[in-house]
């Protein structure tokens, strides 16, 4: 019960991150990728903030055997780049560009029951059930 | 450079990449947002992902619940909404990752693989705004 409290903590502090630096405002983001429009480049010092503290925090986290609540770390052990990265990255950041949104803040923007964040968000889970059943056997 | 903001950028970002340590503290894993939500989709369904999408969910709500603006668009089409899901859902399921899971916390990791992804991405998502916002006047 505590992991899973836990679990909901930094859901809502992450979420909270996605409001407070505009990454949950659709128009906001693609000021940020409209780099032959009105750029706005605050995106990448949300970026820059949070990996500047994911890169020393995972760091002093990684010393220690297991989590805090749990028996093990789930770290993802793919490490090869292969088509299947390249391709999908491409697709999703077509989504994304059109958009303005990406998997959290569309969720997060859910709150605000509009009408595109809805349709968004259940198209983008029948996308990724349809890659889970056109291309089942190999996914991770 | 337009409607920069760089303070609240960096102060969402840093929730951000908190968030993300806490949940690899705390429960011991990687705060990715598709991932996560897919999960939910596919057995073993693991309880821990609904609770961190419903702290996604419960700070949107507080957020509006503070008085903190919303910023919400009337005027972008239901279809293209659709269709950036659904593109957003494959692509990310494909590549294994999105903003938050490569971006926030593969490159934590110093993850090759993640950096790959993030640059197709952000490179995927420039081409697409320019395409749809300013060949196609998809969003204004």
């Amino acid at each position: 019960m505590k992991a899973l409290v836990f679990a909901l903590g930094s859901g809502f502090v992450f979420g909270t991150g996605l409001w407070v630096s505009g990454m949950a405002n659709p128009k906001k983001v693609l000021g940020f990728l409209d780099i032959t429009g009105k750029w706005d480049a605050s995106l990448l010092l949300v970026m820059a903030a949070a990996v500047a503290i994911t890169l020393v925090g995972f760091r002093v986290v990684l010393r220690n055997p297991k989590p805090v609540l749990e028996e093990t770390f789930e770290l993802p052990q793919k490490k090869d780049i292969d088509l299947p990265l390249i391709a999908g990255s491409a697709v999703f950041g077509i989504g994304w560009g059109i958009a303005g949104y990406c998997p959290g803040p569309a969720i997060t923007a859910l709150a605000a029951l509009s009408t595109e964040s809805i349709v968004f968000v259940a198209a983008m889970i029948a996308g990724g059930l349809l890659h889970r059943f056109a291309l089942a056997p190999r996914d991770g | 450079m337009h409607d920069f903001t760089p303070v609240s950028a960096l102060a969402g970002g840093a929730l951000i990449g908190l968030a993300s340590v806490w949940l690899l503290a705390a429960n011991g894993r990687i705060a990715g947002v598709s991932g996560i939500l897919h999960g939910l989709f596919s057995p073993p369904f693991g309880e821990w992902r609904a609770w961190f999408i419903s702290g996604l969910l419960l700070a949107g709500l507080a957020w509006q619940a503070a008085g903190a603006p919303v910023p919400l668009r009337q005027d972008f089409s239901l279809v293209w909404a659709a269709a950036a899901g659904l593109l957003v859902g494959f692509g990310t399921r494909m590549s294994g990752g999105c903003t938050s899971g490569h971006g926030v916390c593969g490159l934590g990791r110093l993850s090759a693989r993640s950096l790959v992804a993030v640059c197709v991405f952000m490179a995927s998502g420039m081409v697409s705004v320019y395409v749809t916002r300013h060949l196609l006047g998809v969003t204004s």
